[in-house]
């Protein structure tokens, strides 16, 4: 009965020139399964979603999303196959308000990308589905104000919204919780749990706050100098000392 | 509200260019029907600079083009001014595709260098190709279309008739720009302009997206050319010269590259500065160049974009 997997890495490689940032890395999630990616600075983790996303082309190995190799597969039609990242140093469209920010990505999603005569304005359904979604970030009160003027926290939910905005069936967050303060990430906390457990999409985050990690993955991947370090259970993850050793102690050690 | 009120400022616009035949002298109408002409095709140039946030340095070479197949046409092929407004419409275009299909690969100062160099090959096809283009002449010596409409048979010789119907053709082209800028279409490219590196991770193909924008500011250029040929009664190889380029810049830069209508307004100052100071002096550059510096200083937006921040930041201050 087992389905599979939404995301299979395979002895994925990458080097820039001759520093290995990836070496072997592979990995499986399953559908509806909540997994982080952790690892100290630089260990290759914004670099593993470029490769995944087809910014960067491995060097060997293969991704397989939903079973279908997608090596070589454009960005673009990635992401209309539903699998979606956001970004590590937000990433957005900061002169347009924050509808238009989500109408961009929903009229790609409804293929009127091209449709050039009939106004936006005179789509109401379109606003009221961009509405729909800054809803669920919790936005819904900020739709006509300009995306730059908004706070930094707020400026990160775009980025989530903007990834929710294409229906995707996978997302790759990358530190959505980068930058910001307490009281922001546990907002976020409880937001990504929230998506994770009440839709459809399965999330996969890439976190350096261990609070964050233990409080949502369900299994837990340690990435180490590009090289897969451990996964498994946070229990076991906590517990492993490959792990403890290369990076946990300190957090561990601070906590008990 | 706000609607109607766009309405009204159209009607109000509409019947102020409708009346001025009626009003001015000749010298005047012509120099109107020469604003006219510019206006769109700064307006479709910005339509890749202010919107996509692309700057093209090679629009003349659409622009150009139109003329100069316009003209062929009326030579060779046909006598009516529609095929020949057709035939530089998707000569243009066309051309537009081909160029357009190596710029968009690149970005920034390289994606403008690239147009720099297309206009610049264009260029050199009118002026060297002396059988066809009739070289550094141009192409002269055709007759002036008639037009049939509804019937009645107009000569565009007359001025006035000439200035209606370049009216028509200029307002089908903002129409269809206004349309353009505020679709879905629309938005992507204004997204484009924002953050290119984000359009992938939405779904969407930056460099198709640029590319369907470059044809049609190219063949709305092309559009401008034909008018601009039948104006002066001749297609030259100055129409695609990279200086010709430079002024549709700075036309835009001039009235506003934020606002739709800035590019219209930029031209509209540009070409009665210019021919205000010529009945002055004969050092006309100088003067023209040192108002022009002023006013981009004076008005970092544009003088149409500038105007309407501070109009904007009036009446806010009324409301608080
Ligand atoms: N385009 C590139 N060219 C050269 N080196 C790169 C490139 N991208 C990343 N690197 C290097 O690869 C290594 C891994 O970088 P990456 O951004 O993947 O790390 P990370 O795990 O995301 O780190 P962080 O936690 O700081 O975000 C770093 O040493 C980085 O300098
Ligand atoms: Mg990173």
């Amino acid at each position: 009965m087992s389905e599979q997997p939404i995301l299979e890495v395979k002895n994925l490689s990458k080097s820039f020139g001759k520093f290995k940032v990836l070496s072997n890395v592979s990995l499986k999630i399953e559908k509806g399964q909540l997994c982080a990616l952790i690892g100290p600075n630089g260990a290759g983790k914004t670099t593993f979603y470029n490769v995944v996303t087809g910014r960067y082309r491995p060097d060997r190995g293969s991704v397989l999303f939903e079973g279908r190799d997608i090596s070589g597969v454009q960005t673009h039609r990635l992401t209309s196959m539903g699998l979606l990242r956001s970004f590590q140093i937000t990433n957005i469209f900061p002169a347009l308000t924050v509808l238009e920010n989500i109408l961009a990505p929903l009229v790609v999603y409804h293929a009127k990308g091209y449709s050039f005569l009939r106004a936006i304005k005179k789509q109401p359904a379109l606003a009221d589905e961009a509405k729909h979604i800054l809803g669920r970030v919790g936005l819904e009160n900020k739709w006509d104000q300009v995306a730059s003027t908004l706070a930094y926290g707020d400026r990160r939910l775009i980025e989530i919204a903007l990834v929710l905005a294409c229906r995707p069936k996978l997302v790759l967050l990358d530190e959505p919780t980068a930058g910001m303060n307490p009281e922001e990430t546990d907002r976020m906390i409880k937001l990504i749990k929230e998506l994770a457990g009440r839709s459809e999409t399965t999330f996969f985050v890439v976190e350096h706050d261990m609070k964050v990690v233990f409080s949502v993955a369900e299994k837990i991947f340690v990435l180490n100098q590009g090289e897969l370090l451990a996964e498994g259970t946070p229990e076991e993850i906590r517990s492993n000392q490959k792990v403890k050793v290369a990076y946990l102690g300190g957090y561990l050690d601070a906590k008990g | 509200m706000r609607s109607y009120k766009n309405l009204f400022l159209w009607f109000f616009l509409l019947a102020a260019l409708a009346s001025v035949p009626f009003l001015l002298p000749v010298y005047w109408i012509m120099i109107l029907t020469e604003i006219l002409v510019m206006s769109m095709f700064a307006m479709s140039f910005n339509l890749l600079f202010g919107y996509t946030g692309l700057l093209s340095f090679g629009q003349a070479g659409f622009f150009g083009t139109g003329g100069y197949l316009a003209v062929l046409t009326l030579l060779h092929g046909s006598t009516s001014i529609w095929v020949a407004l057709v035939a530089g419409v998707l000569g243009s275009g066309l051309i537009a595709l081909i160029i357009g299909w190596l710029c968009v690969r690149r970005d920034e100062i390289y994606f403008a260098i690239l147009t720099l160099g297309f206009g610049m090959m264009l260029f050199t096809i009118a002026h060297n190709w002396r059988s066809v283009t009739g070289g550094s002449d141009g192409l002269g010596n055709f007759s002036v279309p008639e037009v049939d409409f509804l019937g009645v048979v107009l000569t565009l010789a007359d001025p006035k008739i000439f200035y209606f119907f370049v009216l028509i053709i200029v307002l089908l082209g903002t129409w269809l720009l206004s349309r353009i800028v505020n679709s879905p279409f629309g938005l992507l490219l204004k997204a484009a302009r924002e953050n290119s590196n984000r359009i992938a991770f939405i779904g969407a193909n930056v460099r198709s997206l640029r590319l369907f924008a470059f044809v049609i500011a190219g063949a709305l250029a092309g559009a401008s050319g034909v008018l601009f040929a039948m104006f002066n009664r001749i297609a030259s190889p100055e129409m695609l010269h990279w200086s010709f380029s430079g002024k549709v810049i700075l036309m835009t830069l001039l009235g506003g590259s934020g606002v739709f209508f800035g590019p219209a307004v930029g031209a509209a100052i540009f070409f009665v500065l210019e021919h205000i100071i010529t009945s002055f002096t004969t050092n006309w550059m100088i003067f023209l160049g040192i108002i022009l510096v002023l006013l981009v200083l004076l008005f970092p937006s544009g003088v149409l974009g500038s105007l309407l921040e501070t109009w904007g930041r009036i009446r806010k201050g009324h409301k608080l």
